[in-house]
């Protein structure tokens, strides 16, 4: 993964530093508001975005966007610091900083904002910048292609989201969240079902349920610090945020409870099988990751205080141990060149700092006494005991909790103090850099664990903000007696022992299984396959490439259109007023007729160009007679241009017809007669409506008054419009310019074009 | 006068619709001139018609003096005819410029840019 760095160059340079303390600073920042959230406040920033549509740049900070807020700035500074190292002399690491740093911001907007629109921009950004993160090392074709099924995955949740909130926002009168949840459950609207499906797609996908979750472990594609930051601690959380942050509104319906609860235990159940199955560790921590999110989703399932608060605890207390352990895999594989679980081994001697880092994490995440990953644990069981559907979720909790017990041994026991097998390198410790992050994080699930009245100052503000109601969530407490949730710890642990001492005999027999279920990512690329085959098939369909089935769709539209338009306008009968016309304006009328259906009979391009010519001095002889002499001297300039042009360049053009006689098109001239027939009636709807005479009275009595000019069409063209007139000599210079340049230009390519056909031709 | 006029605007749009469907692109180029003349022909109509009153000033005046042309339509259909024609000349000069390289136009035949028909991907 590492292998543009170069541990010997420079890593405390501007892209290093700058975004590890920005971010660190933020942390700070948000810390310094803990007292006022803990002590049951919360604050608001909003500006107005685009009024008319009710979308508000509106942010809110209560017990739950601070927890995310100090976990997102937190562990992001840490990050940060560990990838100015761990990539230290890549070439891109500017880049790559960048990316990180926009990706910690949308983040901070998306767990910040309190309007379900600026929400869901701020979700597609994640989404967007996980995508360039995920595809770094766009070099490689793998790479590049995980980064692009994460981005199609949850951009489609995202739009799936996307008509939720919409449907949300306009069913209940406003777009604030916190305006919604104030309202209480909506389980009783109308709308109730499809905005939950809706948005239960979206969080589903961001969070990588089953089925959706395939494209969490290919995103560990991504550099290890990337993997830690986004595919454990954060970007796959907002799913699980949203189902917290929505929980007063969406929950307390039975479809919530079930759904989620029956999503979030296969999940949970199945990631944990996965997660023994695996030899590379990143992958290995990449399954218990989705084992969480299960877990996680399956708490919020329930309404209960234990539920959510062992919902918060477990969300905690997993970005702080992941966080940790995706760190120190990245540690591992630095100095190792290795991830494989069979080959690592004995490393404590070397990395005893690595090594402390790994076990405290670890311990956290077996869920042993005194960590905060016990704690959270003991909540969970007593949420899930308090289940509607306890004797489920139990069983599924307890079996995820034990194979997780696995899974710590393999990812932290193993490669520090197991046997050791051939390395590709001499290893050694980490730079200091790069071990901080591990270090810190690992010790906090002790601290917190120790100390659980400090964890509490920071889960209870967001239990009561998912609850609605402080005082209602359960408590955190190290020793709560003995109970039904110590006896389940106790089996748990008991469990996890007997699943690792079998784990390489198991790892077999799943993988023998795994061959023989559904290959989801292979699914989703025959999934794409069938996508482009159905866009080429249409394609083929709809661009057919011929100039006469584009115009006949256009006509044919146009039509239907104009035809359409009238009968929903219902409008009444037409006056034909031809009584009165003089021979004049029959006698001009059939020359028009007569030259327009001489053009259309003829085979000839002579008769052709001059019955067009008299079609336009027809048209001329209409302005003429009715009071527009200026109009009918322009037109009859350029109808003589035309005719020239015409007999200068058709006659080197080809025939009309290389057969000499004209084929027949009927239906083309029942389209046509379609059309002329549509076009004439609606002339004559608007010749026989009122006329509105204003404008140009506006013209006539300012004409000379403003202008100083008698001829008042002139006026108008040189004083009143005259930028448009600019706009139209620029027009036809253009048309001449391109003109020129294709007759001048194109006599050149040609020959050159000519040569080459000869050359081939020799 | 309006009437008969909405009548040749129809024969003219119907014929260059015709016109336009023709697998000629010559053709095609006749069909585009009598559609402009029959836009033109519609902004003026639209306007309505009045028979000898040029929307002139009289000396010593400073408005017209009775009922005259409209001068709004005129404006508008002097723009038209000028950009109708830049228009024009430029198809033209592509025809011209397409025939010499294609040494067709059939537009059936003109497929230069387009897939090959019923095949895959790239042309022969």
């Amino acid at each position: 993964m590492a292998e543009d760095t170069d541990p010997n160059a420079p890593w405390i340079t501007f892209a290093g530093i700058a975004p590890a303390a920005i971010t660190a600073a933020l942390f700070v920042w948000f810390l310094g508001h803990a007292p006022t959230i803990a002590a049951g406040g919360s604050i608001r920033w909003a500006w107005d975005w685009i009024p008319s549509l009710q979308v508000t740049l509106s942010f809110w900070l209560d017990g739950l966007s601070l927890m995310f807020a100090l976990l997102i700035t937190g562990i992001g500074a840490l990050v940060m610091l560990y990838a100015a190292r761990y990539l230290a002399g890549h070439k891109q690491f500017a880049r790559f900083a960048l990316y990180l740093f926009l990706f910690m911001l949308s983040m901070l907007g998306l767990v910040l904002a309190d309007n379900l629109i600026a929400l869901f921009v701020f979700w597609e950004l994640t989404t967007f910048t996980s995508y360039l993160l995920i595809g770094f090392s766009h070099a490689d074709p793998k790479s590049r292609r995980n980064a692009l099924q994460a981005l199609l995955l949850t951009a489609a949740g995202g739009l799936a989201l996307l008509a939720g909130f919409i449907l949300l926002g306009l069913t209940q009168g406003t777009f604030e969240i916190s305006v919604l949840n104030a309202g209480g459950s909506l389980a009783g609207s109308a709308w109730y079902l499809p905005i939950l499906i809706l948005v239960l797609l979206g969080a589903f996908t961001k969070s990588a349920q089953v089925p959706f979750h395939f494209w969490l472990p290919n995103a560990m594609a991504a550099p290890t610090p990337v993997s830690a930051y986004l595919h454990s601690a954060t970007m796959v959380k907002a799913g699980i945020y949203l189902l917290a942050r929505m929980h007063p509104s969406l929950s307390g319906s039975e479809v919530w409870l079930w759904t989620l609860t029956l999503f979030g235990g296969v999940t949970t159940v199945f990631a944990s099988i996965m997660a023994l199955r695996q030899i590379d560790l990143k992958q290995t921590l990449a399954y218990t990751t989705l084992m969480a999110l299960g877990t996680l989703t399956m708490l919020l399932g329930g309404s209960s205080g234990y539920a959510i608060t062992g919902a918060m605890a477990f969300l905690f207390v997993h970005s702080l141990y992941k966080a940790a352990l995706f760190l120190t895999i990245g540690l591992v594989d630095h100095a190792t060149g290795t991830r494989d679980a069979d080959v690592l081994g004995g490393l404590a001697r070397v990395m005893p700092i690595t090594a402390l880092a790994a076990a405290l994490a670890a311990l956290s995440m077996a869920g042993i006494p005194p960590f905060l990953g016990f704690i959270a644990k003991e909540v969970a069981y007593s949420g899930a005991t308090g289940s509607p559907l306890w004797p489920l979720v139990i069983l599924l909790a307890l079996a995820a909790n034990a194979l997780m017990v696995a899974v710590a041994a393999i990812v932290a026991w193993r490669p520090f103090f197991g046997p050791q097998g051939r390395l590709p390198r001499v290893p050694h410790e980490g730079p200091w850099a790069m071990l901080l992050g591990p270090v810190i994080l690992a010790v906090l699930g002790l601290a917190f664990g120790l100390l659980p009245g400090l964890a509490a100052l920071i889960i209870e503000p967001a239990v009561n903000a998912v609850m609605g109601t402080p005082d209602t969530g359960g408590r955190l407490k190290l020793w709560a007696g003995f109970n039904l949730p110590l006896l389940l710890s106790v089996v748990t642990l008991a469990l996890g022992a007997v699943l690792y001492l079998r784990h390489q005999t198991l790892r077999e027999r799943i993988a023998r299984l795994e061959a023989r279920g559904p290959d989801f990512d292979a699914g989703w690329d025959r999934l794409l396959e069938h996508f482009m085959a159905v866009a080429k098939g249409q394609t083929r369909i709809i661009q057919t490439g011929r100039l006469r089935d584009y115009m006949f769709v256009t006509f044919g539209v146009l039509l239907a259109a104009i035809v359409s338009g009238l009968l929903a306008r219902n409008v009444g009968g037409l006056e034909l007023a031809l009584a009165g016309l003089s021979v004049r304006e029959w006698g001009v009328a059939g020359l028009i007729v007569a030259g327009t259906v001489a053009t259309l009979l003829t085979s000839s391009r002579v008769t052709a160009i001059v019955a067009l010519g008299v079609v336009g001095i027809g048209v001329a002889l209409i302005f003429i007679i009715y009071s527009a002499p200026d109009v009918a001297i322009t037109q009859l300039l350029v109808e003589l241009l035309i005719v020239v042009l015409f007999a200068v360049a058709a006659l080197k053009l080809p025939m009309l017809d290389r057969e000499g006689v004209q084929r027949h098109r009927p239906l083309d001239a029942v389209l046509a007669v379609g059309v002329g027939a549509a076009t004439t009636v609606v002339l004559m709807l608007v010749t026989q409506a009122p006329f509105d005479r204003r404008l140009t009275e506006f013209f006539e009595a300012s004409s000379y008054p403003d202008a100083h000019g008698r001829n008042i069409v002139n006026v108008i063209l040189v004083d009143f419009r005259t930028l448009d007139t600019f706009g139209e000599i620029a027009v036809v210079v253009v048309a001449a310019l391109g003109a020129y340049a294709l007759l001048k230009g194109g006599r050149s390519l040609v020959r050159r074009s000519g040569d080459a056909a000869e050359e081939e031709n020799k | 006068m309006e009437s008969l006029t909405a009548i040749i605007v129809g024969v003219l749009v119907a014929a260059s619709v015709y016109l336009m469907l023709a697998p000629s692109f010559l053709r095609f180029l006749f069909g585009l001139i009598l559609l402009s003349n029959a836009a033109n022909l519609v902004i003026f109509a639209s306007g309505r018609m009045t028979e000898g009153a040029p929307a002139l000033v009289p000396e010593g005046a400073s408005a017209p003096t009775g009922v005259v042309g409209n001068a709004l339509p005129q404006a508008l259909v002097l723009t038209a005819i000028v950009i109708g024609f830049g228009l024009l000349a430029f198809t033209l000069a592509l025809a011209f410029e397409a025939y010499r390289r294609l040494r067709t136009l059939e537009t059936e035949e003109m497929r230069e840019a387009e897939p090959v028909e019923g095949g895959e991907e790239t042309r022969a």
